[in-house]
């Protein structure tokens, strides 16, 4: 492996998409629409913004990352291998019976999968209990925790938005993913009627909103969240394009779960591999 | 259709009278469940987790908004900086408890029984269940506990609860046996859902030398014709019970059955199978899904085909008012389990 401050974020972005397009093939199914839309945040957050040990998911001074959405976990082990934390050759296993890297993230599974994701609504809970954890400890860590748009619709988001408020978690950073799709049709259609940045600052939070597949952008983002010195919890609202990357699935209709038909794996690979960056 | 005919149609209001004459009236919250004259403790769970705080720094207790209706304020006090007070917001409560216990605490997190196994119930399950954590949920107002009606009633939390995988389930007697449960529930490596007395809290147990031993039923008094097998405040109803029958020559075991999940079914089936006993579970909680029938069921597992009878509350949501009026009503006071014993046995 390239030491880590040699490889550019873009070509990170690029082979967590890799590594999820391969994933997809394998299943000939998969959250990959998500994991192309969210593959720059995820570069960035693995790539600049974590600290962590990818031999040691455990190491007590490890950032937290927790992964509310479990659909995404194909996204995530994409990201983890391509740190180190999971091995390359076990992307082959991806969902197989007996696999470490089920279609639904969870905790018991995979090294680095810090919870259980799924249930809608309790990452930003448990990352909450945790930040207050780490306080007690006097750990100068970072809770992180990825949650969806869609995921903004429960009601129990909203208990811990406000709690993180009332402790002033200045140690916890929330990454939303807006792609403005959930499982029935456009979030904006359903309960996200109102920008989101501007609900969060009112909760109380320290909010910002970015082209989430800007990597300048998320950058700057990810820095201005670690370094506020407000005693605020910290949001970032990331706007991402499902299929981001791969411009004929970005041209299909998007819907929770993009249709790839068998052959369209090796074609949306031959695209990637055709713009490596440097 | 006319207004006045969907008006009927929305309303569930059934017509009653107004009452006459001298009546009880509906208790608060906390209302004396046991006969006059009983030594009581107060507020045992709160004293016993702030006794064990002094040596254990893991240990932090959270509530949403009920502290001091679960006598966790009693914590509170003794370790400001170790409790959380969450608001009016079971989520958060327990899947932040569900974080402390990831970064190594041991969260005590309180609420109504209601509360918890109603509202609560996805963030127990996934948050802490499914991954194992120590997080001890302990609810106030378990079962018939308060002439509220079924908003406070947990007549239903066990058969909620028994469901969950991981999850260890304790339905105590009185003080004597909170004080030690929640001294033993700390050391369990697991979750657990802790049902609770709190207020001035009856020494029932005492008496009999007890020691609570999570997951085990102990035999409290033997006897020859009945054998009841009871949880939770119904230990105190069976005791005083056995005590009323051994006057009509009715001679009544009790086995306390204090770990619901996972049950001492070792305990039970030997108990059952020492003959010519009619066997007769008594729970402060519904007939469906509770003690009752996970009794009844593990006798029938084991080929244990004895009489079997079972008092607890109907599945029905029931009526406010005073607890000793509902208590009697509902055939789990000391009279009615006396009264229906005795229509068993002729």
């Amino acid at each position: 492996m390239e030491a880590r401050s040699n490889v550019s974020l873009a070509r990170r972005a690029w082979a967590i998409r890799r590594n999820a397009l391969l994933m997809g093939e394998v299943q000939g199914q998969g959250y990959i629409g998500q994991a192309l839309g969210v593959a720059d945040v995820l570069a960035v957050s693995y790539f600049h913004a974590l600290n962590y040990r990818p031999a040691d998911p455990e190491w007590e001074g490890r950032d937290r990352f927790y992964l509310s959405i479990g659909h995404y976990a194909i996204a995530l082990y994409a990201a983890m291998i391509e740190a180190g934390i999971l091995p390359e050759d076990e992307i082959g296993t991806y969902g197989m019976d007996d696999s470490r890297m089920p279609m639904s993230g969870m905790a018991a599974y995979t090294p680095g999968m810090e919870i259980t994701g799924g249930s809608l609504g309790h990452g930003l809970g448990i990352a909450v209990g945790a930040a207050l954890g780490l306080k007690r400890k006097k750990n100068p860590a970072f809770v992180y925790n990825m949650l969806s748009d869609g995921e903004l619709g429960e009601g129990s988001t909203w208990e811990a938005v406000m709690s993180a408020v009332q402790w002033k978690l200045d140690n916890l950073i929330a990454i939303v993913d807006f792609n403005n799709q959930q499982a029935d049709g456009p979030t904006t259609q359903a309960l996200a009627q109102v920008p989101e940045a501007a609900k969060w600052e009112a909760f109380g939070w320290f909010a910002q909103s970015v082209d989430g597949n800007d990597m300048d952008a998320v950058v700057d983002a990810f820095d201005a969240a670690r370094q506020h010195t407000g005693d605020r919890p910290r949001v970032i609202i990331c706007n991402t394009k499902m299929c981001k990357g791969i411009p004929f699935l970005e041209d299909r209709e998007i819907t929770h779960f993009v249709r790839v038909e068998p052959e369209e794996w090796a074609k949306a690979l031959s695209i990637l591999d055709a713009e490596k960056p440097a | 259709m006319s207004d006045q005919e969907l008006s009927r149609r929305q309303s569930k209001y059934t017509a009653r009278t107004a009452p006459t004459g001298e009546r009880l009236s509906t208790s608060a919250m906390i209302a004396s469940l046991d006969a006059e004259g009983r030594e009581t403790i107060a507020a045992p769970f709160g004293q016993a987790l702030v006794d064990l705080a002094k040596t254990r720094e893991d240990i932090v207790g959270l509530t949403a908004d009920l502290s001091k209706y679960t006598d966790l304020h009693v914590f509170a006090k003794a370790y400001p900086d170790r409790f959380y007070q969450m608001g009016m917001a079971e989520a958060v409560m327990i899947s932040a408890a569900a974080g402390l216990a990831r970064e190594g605490f041991t969260p005590f997190a309180t609420t109504y029984a209601v509360f918890a196994s109603r509202r609560a119930y996805d963030f127990i399950i996934m948050a802490i269940a499914e991954e194992n954590l120590p997080v001890k949920i302990v609810c106030a107002l378990p079962g018939l506990t308060t002439g509220y009606g079924p908003s406070h009633q947990a007549t239903e939390d066990l058969a909620i609860m028994r469901g969950m995988p991981n999850l260890t389930i304790i339905d105590p007697c009185d003080a004597v046996e909170i004080d030690q449960a929640t001294r033993a529930i700390a050391d369990h490596p697991g979750p657990v859902y802790m049902r609770l007395l709190r207020g001035q809290v009856p020494n029932v147990l005492g008496e009999y030398g007890y020691q609570f031993k999570l997951g085990q039923a102990q035999m409290l008094r033997d006897g020859r014709d009945v054998l009841f097998v009871s949880s939770g405040y119904m230990t105190m109803r069976t005791l005083d019970a056995a005590k009323a029958l051994q006057s009509d020559g009715i001679d009544c075991g009790v086995l306390h059955v204090p770990t619901i999940k996972p049950l001492d079914t070792t305990t039970i089936v030997a108990e059952a199978q020492k003959g010519g006993r009619l066997v007769v579970t008594a729970e402060n909680h519904s007939v469906t899904g509770g003690l009752g029938e996970a009794v009844a069921a593990t006798l029938m597992r084991h080929g244990v085909h004895v009489p079997f009878r079972q008092i607890g509350l109907p599945d029905a949501f029931l009526d406010a008012g005073a607890l000793p009026t509902l208590h009697d009503q509902y055939g789990i006071s000391v009279d009615a389990v006396t009264a229906a014993v005795k229509g068993w046995i002729k």
